[in-house]
């Protein structure tokens, strides 16, 4: 019973872990290689879930919602590169917080317009609906460890695509120096557009994966988007490592945390980033400034 | 330029002093949230107009000034005003003390996101604390009173009695950043902001300058939350969040940063807006976050930075005009 209790809230923390990861790989990519600090990046999150429910409702089937909703997150994510972004690359990270501020209102405000104030949900396809029974009165649902699946699969195709690939070395390599990156003739303007309309485009996945477990509600992605964050500082800028061990770190704190102390759960997450950075200013696998 | 810009702030002193006297209850009241946020976002400029530290979990201070009136004072029959103020100021250095001595040794982005997760610290730690009532937050059914011997000198209570507090603590609070900005120490931190390194070559003890820097803004913060406080008579954790820093971040880039009034002119800006756009359209936000945007974008020297350009224009109109007066003489002359 126990036991069987402890591994229940594991598999949670892995799967919490693993769509933040979601999330704060795309943060870091945006800080690390296009020194972006990107505030709306839960309001993307939002928009993914809010797509989901959606077109879901629409097509009668999460995963036509999700096929259909990932090419708008990539529009999306365009769209602001080109006519916000885009216009702060040079600027202090002031303007940065600034701007996305403001696009968290405008976001939410959006939200609003079209989808209201209602909390939503989602329902789960009907292959993962069971749950797998682990003792007499525990069991697993399904469809949480198919979260934790597919983002496996996700962060392997990624790890791939930045070790391996073209692409991924122009990405590397426009983390560590983007001027020479520039000065060999890289288009830098492609390249930042691309990543970041990935970046957003994990971020909307992962709420889309998340919209049946957790309800589709307004203000959802800001939670997401300071947790994100704590993610990244505590990984370190730019590093898809870093944002993966800091993830799992969160989220094994914040769900242990809501067990066992629940009056500091969300304290201790806080806690353990200030920790760290007294320890390493860098992060964990940032590089020394 | 010079004599306009002792003018004017004057003037602007002026009104202010003589606005009650129009005797519109509810303005005045506006205009006290007004110099509240004003002596808010003016802390927040020392930060980064001045010494280059993009804070953004500034809220923290403001509520925690907030909640040590409410706090200490929470069942009391009479708040003096001579214990409470210093109570939440210093409160509020002490908080400033330890958040900035921990988040100096960090720059950049590390810098934004640990001020912000020091301010959620806080945050979280007032919602769910039941003796604290969570995020219902606390309700204070006095005001403080200034007493000498047994007479009342100022009560707070009063609309204009609290107005005539607040905007002499924002005069004393921008006379005391000018002093600190004249003196050696305030050339200091704006060489900071403009080369760290090099004033660390100087010999400087850079970290020590920011550390008091930052001190010195979160006290002014807590002034303010001491202010938001025995105003509303009412403070709650949503005083400390992430909102708030940002809005309070809006303040200070609307109105222009590096300078101590384009925070004020920025608190005018921005609770105006927040009073007249909802009277356009239900969704106010859109607006007031697109015009945030188009600030950040076409506009990153503020509001204020405005008026140089057009007095500027206004000039060289003038220049042309005469010069054009000019012309037809030296035609003849050739």
């Amino acid at each position: 019973m126990e036991l069987s209790f402890y591994l229940v809230q594991l598999l949670n923390a892995i799967q919490y872990g693993f769509l933040l990861f979601l999330v704060a790989s795309g943060l870091t990519l945006l800080f690390g290689i296009m020194g972006i600090i990107n505030l709306a990046h839960g309001s993307f999150y939002m928009i993914g879930a809010y797509l989901a429910y959606w077109l879901t409702g629409v097509t009668g089937n999460l995963w036509l919602g999700i096929l259909l909703g990932l090419p708008i997150a990539l529009l999306v994510g365009y769209l602001v590169e080109r006519f916000a972004i885009s216009f702060l690359y040079q600027r202090d990270h002031l303007y940065q917080v600034l701007l996305t501020f403001a696009m968290i209102l405008i976001f939410n405000e959006l939200q609003q317009i079209l989808w209201g104030t209602d909390v939503h949900g989602v329902a789960i396809p009907e292959i993962l609906a069971g749950s797998i029974p682990l003792t007499e009165n525990q069991s697993y649902p399904i469809y949480r460890l198919f979260i934790s699946a597919v983002c496996i699969a996700i962060a392997c195709g990624m790890s791939w695509v930045i070790q391996k690939t073209r692409l991924g070395m122009m990405i590397r390599a426009g983390a560590s120096n983007r001027e020479m990156v520039q000065s060999l003739g890289i288009d830098v303007n492609r390249l930042f557009a691309l990543v970041f309309s990935c970046g957003v485009a994990l971020a909307a996945f992962a709420g889309m994966l998340a919209s049946p477990v957790d309800s589709v509600y307004p203000g959802m992605g800001e939670n997401v988007l300071i947790i994100s964050f704590v993610v990244v500082v505590i990984g370190g800028t730019g590093s898809i490592k870093g944002a993966f061990v800091g993830a799992m770190l969160i989220g094994l704190v914040s769900t242990f945390g809501k067990v066992l102390l629940p009056e500091m759960a969300s304290i201790m997450v806080y806690a353990l980033m200030a920790a760290i950075l007294l320890w390493r200013p860098q992060g964990l696998f940032g590089r020394a400034a | 330029m010079s004599a306009l810009s002792r003018f004017l702030p004057l003037s602007a002193l002026l009104v202010l002093l003589l606005f009650p006297l129009l005797g519109s209850e509810y303005y005045v009241g506006l205009l006290s949230r007004i110099i509240i946020l004003a002596i808010f976002a003016m802390s927040l400029d020392l930060l980064i107009g001045y010494t280059g530290l993009v804070s953004f979990g500034h809220a923290a201070f403001f509520g925690i000034g907030g909640y040590a009136l409410a706090i200490a004072f929470q069942d009391a029959s009479v708040i003096h005003l001579w214990q409470a103020l210093p109570l939440s100021l210093a409160a509020a250095a002490l908080a400033a003390l330890l958040v900035g001595w921990i988040s100096i040794r960090t720059s950049g982005i590390y810098f934004i996101m640990i001020t912000l997760a020091f301010a959620q610290m806080f945050f979280y730690y007032f919602f769910e604390s039941p003796s604290y009532g969570g995020d219902d937050g606390i309700f204070l059914f006095l005001k403080p009173v200034l007493m000498i011997g047994s007479e009342d000198i100022l009560k707070l209570e009063q609309e204009n009695n609290f107005y005539y507090f607040a905007l002499s603590c924002l005069v004393a609070g921008y006379l005391l950043l000018t002093m600190i900005l004249r003196a050696p120490f305030g050339k200091v931190i704006t060489a900071i902001k403009a080369n760290e390194h090099r004033v660390c070559a100087l010999g400087y003890s850079v970290n020590r300058y920011k550390l008091v820097s930052f001190v010195i803004a979160g006290t002014l913060a807590g002034l303010a939350g001491f202010l938001e406080g025995a105003h509303s008579g009412y403070i709650n954790p949503s005083y400390m969040s992430w909102h708030e820093s940002g809005i309070a971040i809006a303040i200070v880039v609307l109105g222009g940063m590096g300078t101590l009034y384009g925070p004020v002119v920025g608190a005018f800006i921005v609770v105006l807006l927040q009073d007249f756009l909802p009277s356009l359209t239900e969704h106010w936000q859109l607006l007031f976050g697109s015009i945030i945007i188009s600030v950040a974008l076409f506009l990153p020297r503020g509001a204020t930075s405005l008026l140089p350009r057009i007095l500027a224009l206004l000039r060289r109109e003038k220049s042309e005009d005469a010069s054009s007066e000019e012309d037809p003489l030296e035609k003849t002359d050739g």
